[in-house]
């Protein structure tokens, strides 16, 4: 079994993250139940063309590949795996509304083809040129840690050396509204840095775009290397404590070597409670991050929080802005990171220094 | 790397069965499933056909016995009827005996409650439910809730028409590196309005029965279909004494990075599958005793695909159908329902016939097979490629 290492990150947020050189530099204090993305110059990636005809997704993960893949120092990867709770959403609704408004006439084929789940994936793979393994995963909010999951498999088995895994979802404008109808969404706008004190129902959505080079080589510059990454489709709330202390067990670790919990909080009064759970509990004395209200909460969000993890552990800086409590301010050596959404779909990252 | 996975249980529901038996029964009896749409009310309606499973939506809830309040689309109903049937083929009383997971897989997830109250949801708060049943994940999440596991490795793979192939794949890796104990694997589709105008757009619908490697071929059928497997270790196998009915012996999966629908014309993406998967199952092409290719009957794909099993078998190709002509194309759920097929007939020593063909394609010169036959098989390649240039090929076989 080889170890696996994080080679190289790339980040579209909302906030100022496509720059590697910086690490949460300038805080955007969002305002608003929606944050929007900061975005790169996508001109310097695609030529204004094609990226006209693109969805927002693509254009997101085709640049965060193309900044990934450059920091890794590879022209090409094994395998491309990537995660998406919705895939392209607004081709889907794009092709579903003129279906419906002009009752089955007049339609184009591109925004159905964009509306396929696996359509980043295959743009990325054609925009590289890669012939290799190719998945996509779509389940919720454990897209992106499915994905994970498989890339440590093909690398630790040495089926694959290099590969390319990411997390992608944009927001669609239909779908939102049938969100917010349903109290998924908080109904008055909140500021960023005032999320976890709102204490009402739902949360603050976003989008965006994490992608990574992980390999089975270690560089000089590889940011972490990944330990493992479970999921769970439940886990009742009377036994997460038990579970992460057996998880962590199971690679010889207890709470006390946890230097940093990274924990996937999105302030909706109604199910932040698992957090809270572990960050009043078990995690009192360890240092806490959170990140969904710099990024805003989707299906792939806890791949921000993977980026958020990585950064800190290369640079063994945690940014003011992601601190939860004041612990420790470096020696970050083993972080765990947690996350759930609304009660399904919980998963454990573990990641050390390397 | 060349131990194959044992498969200890199978369920299917198609447009020619609702359980292993009748889809079998179809198959020797060359009985299609395909006819004029029915369920969904489209302008389409005579102007294609398709392979639609003879059970409404009430049935199946009544099948499963839900409460009248449940948010299933169809999509989760099929799924939960077929996951079932295997786990109970499997002889399997408590799922959670051991460490045991669920990889589903399905492109239209609950598309076909959204397209129906896409509007109506502002209005009506009964149809709300169907809201969070949308996504991809939420029909695996409903299956694995019938099932009942819990606290484990639940997941979706959604790689269009190949996605059930995939699900498979990961499924043996998954068992092979101690992941897990024994896991269900599959997909699952629906027809939805959303699909037949997408492929509608595409060009690719016959108005008549599909007529796969014909040289007048006009297109496929949709079809909707759910088929699993259960995969399980060794260890498991063996301690209960476990009745296996095949093994996952190879697979590949490869992209074509040609173009976001189409094939290559050579088939390049095809080729390094079933290339990959040859060599994982530590095989020669030889070895291959049946190919039940993907066979979707358009121009394009029949092309493609004949083309790469010339270049993967050379002068010697083997017996290969399609199965498409009997069930349509079941799209994220095609991998499974094959994968299926591809274990009754291993077992019963038969080669399924590729129906409705009249015309030899001009482009090469195999032939698929015909007729019935029976024959003993040892090793059957399944082909599954999808948009996005997504190929897997999986290969199973009688022994480890």
């Amino acid at each position: 079994m080889k170890q696996v290492y994080i080679n190289s990150v790339a980040s579209i947020s909302a906030q100022k993250t496509f720059d590697n050189a910086e690490f949460l530099n300038d805080f955007i204090d969002h305002e608003a139940v929606v944050f929007p993305v900061v975005n790169p110059d996508y001109k310097a990636f695609i030529p204004p063309a094609a990226a006209r005809r693109m969805a927002k997704g693509i254009k997101m993960s085709i640049v965060a590949s193309k900044i990934a893949l450059q920091e890794s120092g590879l022209d090409q990867v094994d395998a491309i795996i990537t995660g998406t709770g919705m895939g392209c959403l607004r081709d889907s609704e794009k092709f579903l509304s003129a279906l419906i408004d002009n009752d089955e006439q007049y339609l184009t084929p591109t925004a159905f083809i964009q509306s396929t789940h696996n359509t980043v994936g295959g743009q990325v793979a054609l925009e590289l040129q890669c012939k290799g393994y190719n998945f996509t995963y779509v389940h919720a909010s454990n897209s992106f840690e499915s994905a994970l999951l498989d890339t440590k498999l093909l690398l630790s088995n040495e089926e694959e050396n290099n590969i390319l895994v990411g997390g992608v979802d944009e927001i669609g404008e239909h779908t939102f509204k049938l969100q917010e109808l349903v109290g998924h969404v908080k109904k008055e706008p909140v500021k960023a840095s005032e999320l976890f004190e709102s204490n009402t129902s739902g949360a603050v959505y976003g989008e965006g775009a994490n992608f990574f080079v992980l390999s089975n080589e270690k560089q000089n510059n590889s940011y972490a290397e990944l330990v493992r990454v479970k999921m769970f489709n439940t886990l009742p709330k009377d036994q997460l404590t038990e579970t992460i202390e057996t998880f962590l067990a199971s690679h010889n670790l207890k709470i006390s070597d946890i230097d940093l919990v990274i924990l996937g909080a999105n302030g909706d009064a109604d199910y932040d409670d698992y957090y809270d759970i572990l960050s009043q509990g078990v995690f009192k004395e360890t240092q806490q991050a959170y990140y969904k209200h710099i990024s805003g909460e989707f299906n792939t969000a806890s791949s921000f929080g993977f980026w958020l993890a990585a950064k800190t552990i290369q640079s063994q800086i945690l940014p003011a802005v992601v601190k939860r409590n004041d612990l420790k301010s470096t020696g970050f050596k083993t972080v765990l990171l947690y996350n759930q959404y609304r009660n399904e779909n919980h998963s454990f990252t573990l990641l050390k220094q390397c | 790397m060349s131990k194959g996975v044992a498969i200890t249980g199978m369920g299917i529901i198609s447009a020619i069965g609702n359980n292993v038996a009748e889809n079998f029964q179809s198959l020797i009896e060359g009985k299609k499933g395909i006819s004029r749409i029915s369920k969904i009310q489209t302008n389409h309606v005579n102007d294609i056909m398709v392979g639609e499973i003879a059970y409404t939506n009430e049935d199946l809830v009544e099948m499963l016995g839900l409460n009248s309040d449940n948010s299933f689309t169809r999509t989760a109903l099929l799924g939960a009827v077929a996951a079932k049937e295997a786990v109970a083929n499997a002889g399997i009383d408590d799922i959670n005996a051991y460490n045991t997971g669920l990889i589903s897989s399905t492109s239209v997830g609950g598309m076909d409650m959204t397209e129906k109250y896409y509007y109506e949801s502002f209005d009506n708060k009964s149809v709300q439910k169907y809201i969070e049943s949308h996504h991809a994940g939420d029909s695996s999440q409903k299956i694995a809730e019938q099932l009942g596991i819990d606290k484990s490795l639940v997941t979706t793979i959604s790689t269009a028409c190949s996605s059930a192939a995939n699900a498979i794949m990961l499924g043996a890796r998954l068992i092979k590196s101690g992941e897990l104990d024994r896991v269900v694997v599959g997909g699952a589709d629906c027809l939805s309005k959303f699909t037949i105008n997408g492929f509608k757009t595409l060009m690719i619908l016959s108005d008549t029965y599909n007529t796969p490697f014909d040289d007048n071929r006009k297109g496929l059928n949709l079809g909707e279909a759910a088929a699993y497997l259960v995969l399980e270790s060794d260890e498991l196998v063996k301690k209960d004494n476990k009745k296996v009915l095949a093994y996952v012996k190879g697979y590949g999966n490869a992209n074509d990075a040609f173009h976001q629908t189409a094939s290559s014309d050579h088939g390049d993406g095809a080729t390094l599958a079933m290339e990959k998967a040859l060599k994982v199952a530590d095989f020669n092409p030889d070895n291959i005793d049946y190919i039940n290719a993907h066979g979707t009957a358009t121009g394009n794909n029949d092309l493609s695909e004949g083309r790469a099993i010339i270049r993967v078998f050379e002068d010697k190709v083997p017996c290969f159908s399609s199965t498409k002509a009997y069930t349509g194309h079941t799209l994220a759920a095609a991998g499974a329902i094959e994968a299926v097929f591809s274990i009754l007939a291993l077992q019963n020593n038969v080669i399924y016939p590729n129906l409705n063909f009249k015309t030899q394609m001009k482009e090469f010169e195999i032939t698929p097979q015909l007729e019935l036959k029976h024959k003993p098989l040892n090793a059957v390649m399944s082909n599954s490629f999808g948009f996005g240039g997504n190929c897997s090929t999986v290969i199973f076989s009688k022994t480890p």
